[in-house]
């Protein structure tokens, strides 16, 4: 039952994919997927790099940490439920990353990987209702320092 | 009087104690839905945890279930009845002139309710008693006295492995468990994450600083070295909530008995802990 619910969201997001989409929430209405990429920033503006190392790192912001082994040796607890991301900006393009920052169950339905920049999730704690976990520049900061990582 | 107590369980213990130590070690042969390995909390913890856990004396959680000891032979209520008065002695194997022990029951909990006509977890049976058959109040929902209360009655099933048949659809629990089965793999929270993302995918994998285990209940009333304090199954459900900043439900809902309901017949054959140490 799970299993083909999974799989009919996997499929849709696949045919999604081939067409070029402009996702539902809010805070993707302006947000246009292009064969699962997002090729234009999400603000107009270019990444800070180093803010955005810093907002990968904070607990109330990116927490990549919590899943992901970073090149940040100063900090400890990298965790080990996502794939390690040295090299990452050689692996990846930047339209690659900015779509698995912003909502990466277009690129793979059934990740633990949360969605940065997306509302709408079932029960949301009151505080958070209706909010995205990063900002927009943020998310293109945090791109930018990804991009970084070669 | 207090001394006492503490030594009657220690005796009691040390049976059923042994027979668990070697059984925690090796691990059931139940299926999990996905045909892995069901692994207890347990299994996952640090030596020194473990060692917390395997002495009753180090166990922080036991003075708790030393003080429901005291209560479970005083009479309360307009009923002015003990528990004792009804089940005996609480390791009492005929169950005193209700016929009912203590021994297993939080093995097979949750029960079906036919007053309720739904599932009913440990906590609200022993609420349940205390209304109906003490005529007393009852005691609140993860308050001190009825953690230590769980924690006395959950230690008599120790060493006893976790029953369910509630996947079948004969089974009283079964609506209930269908209805914790959609919970457990539903998104929520702004971190859009299920419990099955945690504890089905990455059980053994590190978040942060936390080895994730599989999430089993078999180990509930469980004194958390975080918490401080020894606390119930739904506590921890509710810290799992709010950890990925979904709204949690309160302790003794319907929605976490059903996955109470859902999360026992995981762990089936998982052998009893209560009341167990974690960090
Ligand atoms: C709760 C866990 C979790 C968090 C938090 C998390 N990720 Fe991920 N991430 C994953 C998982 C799991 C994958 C593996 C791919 C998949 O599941 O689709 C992944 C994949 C990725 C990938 C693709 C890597 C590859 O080699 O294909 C990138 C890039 C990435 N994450 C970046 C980030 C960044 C940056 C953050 C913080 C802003 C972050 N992740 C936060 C779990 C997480
Ligand atoms: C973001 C990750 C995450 C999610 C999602 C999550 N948990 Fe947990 N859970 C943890 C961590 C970390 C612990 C402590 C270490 C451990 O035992 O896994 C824990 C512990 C537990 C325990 C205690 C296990 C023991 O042996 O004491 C139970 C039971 C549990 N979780 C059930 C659930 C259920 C049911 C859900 C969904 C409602 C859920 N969790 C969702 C991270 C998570």
């Amino acid at each position: 039952m799970k299993h083909s619910k999974f799989l009919a969201a996997a499929m849709g997001f696949a045919i999604a994919g081939t067409l070029a989409v402009s996702a539902q929430s809010a805070d993707m209405a302006n947000v246009t997927i292009v064969n699962g990429t997002i090729p234009k920033s999400l603000t107009g503006k270019a990444g800070d790099p180093a803010a955005g190392k810093k907002a990968a790192i904070n607990q109330k912001k990116g927490n990549c940490l919590a899943c992901h082994v970073m090149p940040i040796p100063e900090e400890q607890f990298h965790g080990k439920t996502g794939p390690d991301l040295h090299g990452i900006g050689s692996r990846q393009t930047e339209a690659e990353l900015r779509m698995r920052l912003v909502d990466p169950k277009v690129i793979s339905a059934d990740t633990m990987m949360p969605s940065f920049f997306k509302t709408g999730q079932h029960r949301v704690l009151k505080d958070f209702e209706g909010k995205t976990i990063l900002e927009a520049q943020e998310v293109e900061n945090i791109v930018a320092y990804l991009l970084t990582l070669k | 009087m207090k001394i006492k107590t503490v030594t009657t369980i220690a005796v009691i213990l040390g049976a059923s104690f042994t027979l668990a130590a070697c059984n925690m070690k090796s691990t059931s042969e139940a299926p999990n839905p996905y045909g892995k390995e069901v692994r207890s909390g347990y299994s996952y913890a640090t030596p020194e945890t473990q060692a917390m856990q395997d002495d009753d004396f180090s166990n922080p959680g036991m003075p708790l279930v030393d003080t429901a000891a005291g209560m479970w032979n005083k009479p309360a209520g307009e009923a002015k009845k003990s528990c004792a008065d009804c089940h005996g002695a609480v390791d009492d194997a005929k169950g005193g002139p209700v016929g009912i022990p203590m021994k297993g029951v939080s093995a097979k909990y949750p029960a079906y309710d036919e007053a309720t006509q739904k599932p009913m977890n440990l906590e609200l049976r022993i609420m349940k008693c205390q209304t109906e058959n003490q005529k007393a109040e009852a005691f609140k929902y993860d308050s001190k006295p009825l953690v230590g209360m769980t924690g006395l009655v959950a230690m008599q099933s120790r060493g006893m492995p976790r029953v369910s048949t509630a996947d079948d659809p004969n089974d009283k629990l079964h609506a209930a468990w269908k209805a914790g089965e959609e919970f457990y793999y539903q998104r929520r929270g702004q971190l859009d994450l299920a419990c099955k993302h945690c504890h089905e995918d990455n059980a053994g994998n590190i978040i942060r600083a936390e080895l994730l285990s599989q999430g089993q209940s078999n180990g509930f009333p469980t004194y958390r070295l975080k918490w401080q304090g020894m606390g119930s199954l739904h506590k921890r459900l509710g810290g799992c909530n709010k950890e990925i900043r979904a709204e949690p439900y309160k302790s003794g809902s319907d929605e976490y008995v059903n996955l109470e309901t859902y999360l026992a017949w995981r762990g089936r054959g998982l052998v009893m802990e209560g009341p167990s140490v974690r960090k």
